[in-house]
């Protein structure tokens, strides 16, 4: 009896120390079990919602697409180069970010635009200029209206449409989401705060030890 | 006399400062930040307190009706659209303007609302 009573008080010890250090990312979406069959045996596996297929062009008018992505974690959030209420905010706090990950092979950046009129590649070069940043690790990029606010809503899970309402005509949410390299969304924070966006640069070291184990 | 004088500017001036602070956090941080700083060539920033002392008597213009065009800033080029706040009385952009002139290492001397008052007349 006393022998079951401690290895199942070493058994709690060791899990707690498991739970403590090793922290893992929780998977975000949808998500759906299905069945499938190894060595003769039935077994449940669960399939994560995955961003799929994209294109885009970046601020050097050049075509960016997932495969861009591939073997990569990102960063990604919505927004519009004359956006004067919550972008700068979340561009101050981005380029943070992008400066601490700068010239990282494994780390990238994808902001998408959803001025679709106005933010044309040679305005978003612009933009990406002003804000410091050069070469591909930031990608800025513009698709077409059904791209943009499909994949927001749908495969990053952001809310961002056209409001006539609105004194800019645009409403999005400020969202930084994280994408792992099997592209499965792995956290999503609020990018006009500042303990968020302090958390998102915790996670993004905890993701690339998970994936490539190396906080580097 | 004077003792008394020079408190009711201060308490006037503090109460400006207070006010302009909550203004500006509401109407001018997002792009000119907590710190004044701005955001790389998007934004100015507001720490030249000497183009601040030169264009003292339009920045009330500024703040109502915006601005375009190159400004200089630090010795920096900035040539993005600031827009104007139409929404703003003339005590607050006041209020606006003491704040900034005297925060981000600025020190300026007090603006009171007939000052503003006087300088949005002359708006082009």
């Amino acid at each position: 009896m006393k022998k079951v009573v401690l290895v199942a008080l070493a058994s709690l010890i060791f899990q707690s120390c498991v739970n403590t250090s090793e922290r893992k990312l929780p998977i975000l979406g949808e998500r759906e079990p299905v069945e499938k069959t190894v060595d003769g045996k039935l077994l449940i596996d669960t399939i994560y919602q995955t961003v799929p297929a994209f294109s885009y062009f970046n601020q050097d008018s050049i075509p960016v697409t997932n495969k861009d992505f591939d073997n990569k974690i990102y960063v990604t959030d919505f927004f519009f180069t004359s956006c004067n209420t919550i972008c700068p905010i979340m561009h101050r706090n981005m380029l943070n970010v992008y400066t601490k990950f700068k010239g990282n092979p494994k780390v990238k950046f994808l902001s998408h635009t959803i001025d679709i009129k106005y933010d044309l590649p040679s305005k978003l070069k612009s933009y990406a200029s002003k804000l410091g940043i050069e070469g591909n690790q930031w990608e800025f990029v513009h698709g077409s209206r059904d791209s943009i606010f499909g994949i927001a809503a749908k495969s990053y899970l952001v809310s961002a449409f056209e409001d006539s309402a609105d004194p800019q005509g645009l409403v999005h949410q400020g969202w930084f989401i994280l994408v792992d390299t099997k592209k499965q969304l792995r956290g999503a924070y609020d990018g006009t705060k500042n303990d968020q966006v302090n958390q998102l640069m915790k996670d993004m070291e905890l993701l690339l030890k998970e994936e490539f184990g190396s906080e580097k | 006399m004077i003792q008394s004088c020079q408190n009711e500017t201060s308490i006037n001036f503090k109460r400006y400062y207070v006010n302009g602070k909550g203004l500006y956090e509401k109407n001018c941080q997002n792009c000119h930040g907590s710190d004044g700083k701005g955001l790389g060539t998007l934004y100015p920033p507001l720490t030249d307190s000497s183009y601040l002392n030169l264009n003292r008597n339009k920045l009330a213009c500024i703040i109502r009706n915006g601005q375009t065009g190159t400004v200089r800033v630090n010795n920096i080029a900035y040539d993005g659209i600031m827009p104007g706040n139409q929404t703003l009385a003339d005590i607050d952009i006041a209020q606006v303007i003491v704040y900034i002139t005297n925060s981000f290492g600025n020190k300026q001397d007090f603006y009171d609302s007939e000052f503003a008052k006087n300088d949005l007349v002359n708006c082009k």
